[in-house]
């Protein structure tokens, strides 16, 4: 079976939503951590941080909701941030109290592969990336690799990138580690297109504006639809071991 | 690893922390920068174009009617072509950016002087230019808005968050980020993530080789002290970088009171870098206030906060009341009317315990008209 993950957005309804959004068939969660800057993020990510930093979602209270969802899901709990969160909590302190409060790995937008190697986290690779970073990336991630599927910023796009087929070619030549394919994925369509290439699929923005939106049956209903649509593809023999490297 | 990364490190400043989109495309700005930088040819035509299109060298003016006894030059950056230090930086990247092959650059501005600069250089190489500006900014430099658009660039309002340069920088970066393929990000100041620090520190440097000849010349000796303003720092770190081995010459950067990332500031990461900040204990980026435009930057260049920790130059500030009295003062006594922004160091400049002082003037006032006299 294809991997389905889920981003949302630390705030006081996360855990209820997280609890929808696994209902719906989502495999991962990502969690984010708000950043008043965040680089690799488009309007609805970004208006969902301000949100967030306005209701005083600041790094305890972050740590404390991501326990409180911990409480009410079983699947994998990955917070999302980016480094000056870190620096200014310490990366290893971070890494602790995270784990403490239910974290499983952790994805940092603005840290390449060379920052921070103490730091066990999941990689990211874009169309840019040379094969042989991507390779670096492999080897040094944390159970998956993410997939940027385009050159550009989080948000929902007209179609699947054209970019997304070649990265997973090159990926797939150099590893054995899942892939999950993000960014530009929104529609039940796209999520069956994306997966028919990758391993799985992560959609943001999309879920976080249904959320926002439509409150947590709503998220139910558009994760049920993206799991339907991934239904049809055939699931890898990697599965198992994204499972495993996912849940310790 | 880590070795590899700490080349783009002042101590524990700088480095890259930005999204992988960008690695490459940095790396290969990188090579293009080292590869051409040393090349004759690169060196003659931009030793050329510096001298019959921006108008270098820049004098440096003893301007006797102010100091009160004290002799302070004034290193005229006001006299470049578009009115700013800005157009040594954009002039350099136009030719790294036509050397890597890229035909559209983006480009952030806060006064709107690195904007006119980055329309400017577009205009003269025939490449396609986007700026990005805070709308706030666009009504206080509203002139600078108009002089880009009359260049043929498009500016793009950024629309919240501050509204300022800040934000300005984030959406260059994000246009970047999807257009990295095709466009070079021509960064304003001695900012972001390697190499660009180092980039526009050397392309800004030729302010500090002649200034410390100028005064040689003028004064057969050094001066005791060296005052700039720093916002992100590159007229700072462009005029110090003449004198950083002259140990007795004191090095002084001001900043403004309300945007002092060095003086209040803490490490932190903003706009692909490590630098001092102004960010809350979570790491989250605070508002700058400055009546300077060009001031209104909660972050700093990553050589600057190495050179405060080291204690090689020192940091000051001046309020926006001390800015404007030291406009008026420059405006009255000596017939110049600088930018807001090298008004803060003419403020400190005035108060220095020096006696011979050399002040960065980097930029005329014109652009500032509307906001001093609504005050």
């Amino acid at each position: 079976m294809k991997r389905l993950s889920v981003y949302l957005m630390a705030g006081p309804e996360t855990p209820e939503l997280a609890e929808a959004a696994v209902a719906g068939g989502a495999d991962l969660l990502e969690f984010g951590f708000p950043f008043s800057d965040p680089l690799a993020d488009g309007p609805v990510i970004r208006l969902a941080g301000e949100r967030a930093l306005a209701q005083g979602m600041r790094t305890q209270a972050c740590l404390e909701c991501l326990a409180e969802t911990r409480a009410r899901v079983e699947v994998p709990l990955i917070p999302m941030t980016y480094a000056s969160i870190l620096e200014a909590y310490g990366y290893e302190r971070f890494q602790a109290d995270a784990e403490a409060a239910g974290a499983t790995s952790l994805i940092v937008a603005d840290l390449p592969i060379e920052a921070a190697p103490e730091v066990k986290r999941v990689q990211l690779v874009a169309p840019t990336t040379p094969t042989e970073r991507v390779k670096l990336a492999a080897e040094g991630t944390d159970g998956w690799l993410y997939l940027v599927s385009l050159t550009g910023t989080t948000g929902a796009r007209a179609e699947v990138s054209s970019q997304l087929a070649g990265l997973v070619e090159r990926a797939r030549a150099v590893t054995d580690v899942p892939l999950l394919a993000g960014f530009g994925i929104s529609t039940p369509a796209q999520a069956a297109e994306a997966a028919s290439l990758a391993d799985g699929i992560v959609v943001g923005s999309r879920a976080v504006e249904v959320a926002h939106e439509g409150g947590p049956e709503a998220l139910r209903e558009y994760v049920a639809s993206l799991r339907a649509a991934l239904q049809g593809e055939a699931g890898p023999l990697r599965e198992e071991q994204a499972h495993a490297s996912a849940s310790d | 690893m880590s070795v590899e990364l700490a080349k783009g490190f002042y101590g524990a400043y700088g480095g890259r922390y930005v999204p992988e989109t960008l690695v490459p495309a940095l790396d290969e700005l990188e090579a293009g920068w080292s590869e051409i930088k040393d090349d004759p040819g690169f060196q003659l035509e931009l030793e050329s174009l510096q001298a019959t299109y921006v108008g270098r060298p820049t004098p440096v003016y003893l301007a006797e009617r102010i100091g009160d006894g004290k002799r302070i030059y004034l290193k005229r950056e006001d006299l470049c072509h578009t009115g700013a230090h800005k157009i040594n930086n954009a002039l350099g990247q136009a030719l790294v950016a036509r050397r890597l092959g890229k035909q559209r650059i983006v480009a952030e501005t806060g006064a709107g002087q690195h904007g006119v600069a980055a329309a400017t250089v577009c205009a003269r190489f025939g490449l396609e230019c986007v700026v990005y500006m805070g709308s706030e900014d666009m009504e206080r430099q509203r002139p600078n808005v108009e002089r880009m658009h009359l260049l043929g660039a498009e500016v793009q309002p950024v629309e919240f968050g501050t509204k300022t340069l800040k934000e300005a920088t984030s959406e260059a970066i994000r246009d970047w980020i999807t257009n990295v393929e095709s466009t070079h990000y021509m960064i304003g100041s001695c900012v972001g993530p390697h190499p660009y620090p180092e980039l526009v520190r050397d392309l800004q440097s030729v302010i500090g080789r002649e200034a410390r000849e100028q005064m040689l010349a003028a004064e057969d000796r050094l001066p005791e002290a060296v005052v700039a303003c720093v916002g992100g720092g590159s007229n700072a770190i462009g005029l110090f970088a003449g004198f950083l081995d002259d140990k007795d010459v004191r090095l002084v950067g001001v900043e403004a009171a309300g945007a002092a990332s060095l003086g209040a500031g803490r490490a932190g990461v903003l706009h692909g870098a490590r630098s001092s900040l102004l960010a809350d204990e979570d790491g989250q980026i605070a508002d700058a206030h400055s009546i300077s435009a060009g001031l209104d930057y909660p972050g700093v260049g990553p050589e600057h906060a190495f050179l405060r920790d080291t204690g090689r130059a020192e940091y000051r500030a001046a309020t926006d009341d001390e800015a404007l009295a030291a406009f008026h003062l420059l405006a009255q006594r000596e017939g110049i009317i600088p930018a807001l922004e090298p008004a803060h160091a003419l403020a400190r400049a005035l108060d220095l315990d020096a006696d011979l002082v050399l002040v960065g003037l980097s930029g005329r006032g014109d652009k500032d008209l509307a906001t001093v006299l609504s005050r």
